[in-house]
């Protein structure tokens, strides 16, 4: 039988599952096979924050979704073309989702009696017509993969648990993939256990078979590869990357890393990576708490080595005063907060921005701190090596706020040339910077360098530079205490004054405005990069003018920050929550900033967030805005 | 950590241009004397050492020390030493803290150092109050202590700070006190050579908020009387004539004896490289407090595996596996594809 090939520019598929099903598994191997096939491609993981919920219930239902195209894509989309549902729970945890006319492919198998039930259905909605207004396929999926593996003796139960390699392998044959990649997985994975592999290479290759012999699916689809620029690429995750570039910067600096840490969601990947590189010098060590984690990274600051601390929101609050700490004694330390839901112990599993403030300003006393901010999975590798060169140049915490989104989701990434990297330098005091009265020379801890505004970082085992540091203030040059009012107001300032001395190290404000006289400014900072790139496209897609950057830096602001502000006539800040920049921004440059803010612990939605854009270009524009897309001509 | 090369150094080179700020008669004094004059002892050199310290009185000891010094926060020190000890093993690493900041606000961190047996050596200055903060009850204050929050008298089960370090299973736990020079020096001596984690719980009065705390046991008059030295591998015996001794009764509880009354054979042996604790803990609990004869000098002294030494061993060995690690083979690992 030959079949229908549709040519399509883009696709988002849905693993939908129990938590036990194997979906991040699924999702991510598919998410592997369009990378290594050349699609450009934006993950979104979402699973609970339970182990197990109970099997077959609502809160035990974990998603994978991937979106993949031949063009550059920005998000994880909106709204899935196509849903994969495993159980009944998984079909009504998603289905509201779904676009109408959506594909549903649905695992028959549990859905009867009290599997229904509870998932909340009181009559199957595979009969009572629910679903008519979608492509439904319904396949027995597990009764299949129980029936292919059958010759490899495997209890029922384990058999059935193959049943995410088939709709892989079904997936993977109606969207082309290639295939080689995951069975070369499922051998290594399973190395150990041959029935195992076995059961799993051959669900998989069923899965595929099925789609290509079966009469329930006509057509299958072709995404074509994305052009991209030269070079060689990776798919990537934001903590990999995070974790790469705290490698890379350890590297670059010559500074063995230091990072302590406590585990905690969706940070923990990163412990979990810098320990298997202690060929790089890497020492990781899992702390008693999240105060050690800190308190052994500022020991180890003080030693003469890279100090990282890696945390999310709760831990961060933990954390704020070692932190201030850091700023008091002035030593490179790099703290890393994976933002999550909050407040309290908040969504640990869904991902948000409400940490911004908290980093800011959540400290005593006025206690300023650098802030970075990734804006999508690859350039968190980026974003570390910047927090590092911040840390080290100018003697200072800093503060890199990631996401849930960021950490878990992934993109294709191209690897850069080392030569592409900074080099950092920790330039260690190696005697003294001072002579005394009597004419001997001397070492003076808070003598700064009169550019950066920094202190000298002098490492103990250096002769002659013996000093002692500590929370309380210190005196300008000599760093003994002082309760000195004069000096006590200097050091504040000079502490403020240090932190913003970092703009003078920071490149121009990237402002795409493809037209050069938009009046609607759209800024953003963090992971909704790509929900904002989309929307502003969708908007210019329609003919309208809009303007578009995004902040790596939020504290300092780049120094064109003001001046940029001032040429539009209507700034929009989207952000994951209640409008934490806009409050910065308002306070440091009385712009009138219109925040759109949404905190659902899920990414934003691009095609709500043109809605919010062209509502703001009709008011500056006074015009009529409809986003149904204009023809080509009509671009300007 | 001791390098017998290093030229010598006297008491100067240990003592920094810092005026001294405690109380006058604090306690505290005649620790930092016995401590600057024991320096030049150890064969170590001032840029090789570091101090560090919480918050409270005792926290204020690494001002005064010509070494690398940090005076951190409340109750961290223990961590930071962590930090510090494990980035750079060549480093002498002590931690200075109280019984509020060591016991009380960072507890955990004390009882992680100490089960994690990193090389750090551990002051504990126990005053049994809080001075920083003007007299309150500390954790090791005795039930029914009236201070400035207890006006009724505190509520509190104190700690007992060595049975707390024998249980964390610290490979080093001794007791000494500030008014004996020569004990405390060799008493510090013992802890410094230790490889691991060394407690030592230091007896200091608080003249202000505390007087005399220690009095019944540490003053010249009681000290014969009260105070019990531990030797390795001698009886333990006490008392002006050596009169008193301790024994172990049939409830594996150690009691004090007259040695007239159960002959000298009977007396418990002190045996501080015990491997398992019960000793050494029954010893710890010999005295309600420091108000009945209390025994000094050092309760374990065991060998065990240091913390440092081998995080860097791991690193090491990856190294020699793998190695030196190299970015961009790193960067380029899992699948890639060429555009």
């Amino acid at each position: 039988m030959t079949k229908q090939v549709k040519q399509l520019d883009r696709v988002i598929i849905r693993f939908a599952g129990d938590s036990g099903d194997g979906m991040q598994l699924t999702g991510d191997r598919f998410t592997q096979e369009s990378a290594a096939f050349g699609n450009d491609l934006s993950t979104l993981p979402n699973f609970p924050a339970e182990i197990r919920a109970p099997q077959g219930t609502l809160p035990g239902v974990s998603s994978f979704q991937v979106h993949f195209a031949d063009h550059d894509i920005l998000t994880p989309g909106d709204a899935p073309d196509v849903l994969v549902a495993m159980n009944p729970a998984a079909l009504r945890a998603n289905l509201g989702d779904l676009p109408k006319g959506a594909t549903v492919i649905v695992d028959t198998h549990d859905f009867s009696g009290r599997n229904l039930s509870k998932a909340g259905y009181t009559t199957s909605p595979l009969d009572d017509g629910s679903l008519d207004e979608y492509a439904l396929h319904q396949v027995d999926l597990t009764g299949m993969t129980v029936a292919a593996v059958k010759e490899f003796g495997l209890s029922r139960k384990d058999a059935a648990r193959a049943k995410n390699m088939f709709a892989l392998g079904l997936l993977s044959w109606m969207y082309g993939r290639p295939t080689e990649a995951t069975v070369d997985f499922l051998t290594r994975r399973f190395a150990k256990v041959s029935e195992i592999r076995d059961a799993n290479i051959t669900a998989f290759q069923s899965g595929w078979n099925f789609g290509e012999t079966t009469e329930a699916f006509a057509v299958s689809y072709e995404i074509k590869p994305a052009p991209m620029s030269p070079g060689t690429y990776r798919n990537i995750t934001g903590n990999l990357a995070l974790s790469y570039g705290l490698v890379a910067g350890g590297v670059q600096s010559g500074l063995p890393v230091f990072l302590g840490s406590y585990p905690i969601t969706p940070a923990s990947d990163i412990l979990h990576e810098l320990s298997k590189h202690k060929a790089f010098g890497v020492t990781t060590f899992q702390a008693e708490d999240e105060i050690a984690g800190v308190g052994a990274a500022i020991g180890a600051s003080f030693a003469g080595t890279l100090g990282v601390t890696t945390t999310s929101g709760p831990g961060l609050a933990l954390k704020s005063e070692a932190i201030g700490l850091a700023v008091m004694t002035e030593l490179p330390l790099v703290v890393i907060d994976v933002q999550r839901g909050g407040p309290s112990t908040g969504l640990p599993t869904k991902t948000e921005q409400a940490d911004l403030l908290q980093a800011m300003f959540g400290r005593n006393g006025e206690s300023p701190v650098p802030i970075v901010a990734p804006q999508s999975p690859g350039d968190c590798f980026d974003a570390a090596l910047e927090a590092i060169r911040i840390a080290v140049t100018y003697r200072t915490p800093v503060l890199l706020l990631s996401d849930g989104m960021l950490a878990n989701g992934s993109e294709p990434w191209r690897v850069p040339e080392l030569s592409e990297l900074p080099s950092i330098d920790p330039a260690f005091a190696t005697g003294p910077n001072h002579a005394v009265d009597d004419g001997d020379d001397d070492f003076w801890p808070y003598l700064r360098n009169e550019e950066t505004l920094a202190r000298p970082w002098a490492i103990p085992g250096t002769a002659g530079l013996e000093h002692r540091i500590g929370g309380l203030e210190k005196g300008d040059g000599h760093g003994n205490i002082s309760y000195d009012p004069a000096n006590h107001d200097f050091m504040v300032r000079t502490r403020a004054a240090k932190v913003q001395r970092i703009a003078e190290s920071l490149p121009p404000l990237e402002v795409d405005d493809p037209t050069g006289d938009a009046k609607v400014l759209v800024l953003g900072w963090g992971s909704t990069y790509g929900p904002i790139g989309a929307g502003v496209r969708r908007v210019r897609k329609a003919g309208y003018r809009v303007a578009q950057t995004h902040l790596r830096h939020l504290n300092p602001f780049p120094k064109d920050l003001g001046e940029v502000l001032a040429r539009y006539d209507k700034v929009l800040v989207p952000e994951m929550n209640l409008g934490q920049l806009s409050l910065l921004l308002r306070a440091e440059y009385l712009v009138d900033a219109v925040g759109y803010n949404h905190v659902r612990g899920l990414p934003l939605k691009a095609a709500e967030l043109a809605e919010a854009i062209g509502e703001l270009v009709a008011q500056a524009e006074g015009v009529d805005v409809d986003l149904t897309p204009a023809p080509q001509e009509a671009l300007s | 950590m001791t390098d017998t090369a290093s030229p010598a150094t006297t008491r100067k080179d240990w003592a920094s241009d810092q005026e001294v700020r405690w109380c006058p008669g604090c306690g505290d004094y005649s620790i930092l004397t016995a401590v600057q004059l024991l320096m030049p002892d150890l064969g170590v050199r001032p840029e090789q050492t570091v101090f560090v310290s919480g918050i409270g009185c005792s926290s204020r000891f690494p001002y005064y020390m010509n070494t690398y010094g940090m005076h951190s926060i409340h109750g961290r020190a223990p961590a930071i030493a962590t930090g510090l000890a494990v980035a750079r093993p060549d480093l002498d690493v002590w931690v200075v803290t109280g019984d509020g900041d060591g016991l009380s606000i960072g507890g955990n961190h004390l009882i992680h150092a100490l089960r994690r047996n990193v090389d750090i050596t551990i002051l504990l200055f126990n005053n049994q109050i809080y001075g920083l903060t003007k007299g309150q009850f500390s954790p090791t204050s005795e039930v029914g202590k009236v201070t400035k929050s207890t006006p009724f008298g505190s509520l509190d089960h104190p700690f007992n700070p060595l049975s707390l370090a024998l249980g964390a299973e610290a490979s080093f736990v001794a007791r000494t006190h500030d008014l004996d020079r020569q004990h405390l020096q060799e008493t510090l001596r013992r802890a410094h050579e230790h490889r691991g984690a060394a407690f030592v719980e230091i007896y200091q009065n608080c003249n202000v908020f505390n007087d005399g705390a220690f009095d019944t046991i540490t003053s010249k008059q009681n000290r014969g009387a009260n105070l019990i030295p531990l030797v390795h591998g001698q009886p333990i015996r006490f008392g002006d004539e050596g009169e008193r001794g301790v024994v172990m009764d049939d409830q594996g509880r150690a009691a004090i004896v007259d040695v007239a009354d159960v002959g000298e054979g009977a007396l418990l042996v002190h045996d501080e490289e015990r491997p398992d604790p019960s000793l050494a803990f029954a010893l710890s609990r010999l005295a309600p407090g420091p108000t009945a004869p209390t025994p000094v000098g050092v309760f374990r002294a065991v060998e065990r595996a240091e913390y440092a030494e081998q995080v860097s061993a791991q690193l090491a060995a990856a190294q020699t596996d793998a190695g030196p690690g190299e970015l961009s083979q790193l960067l380029t690992s899992g699948g890639t594809w060429e555009v």
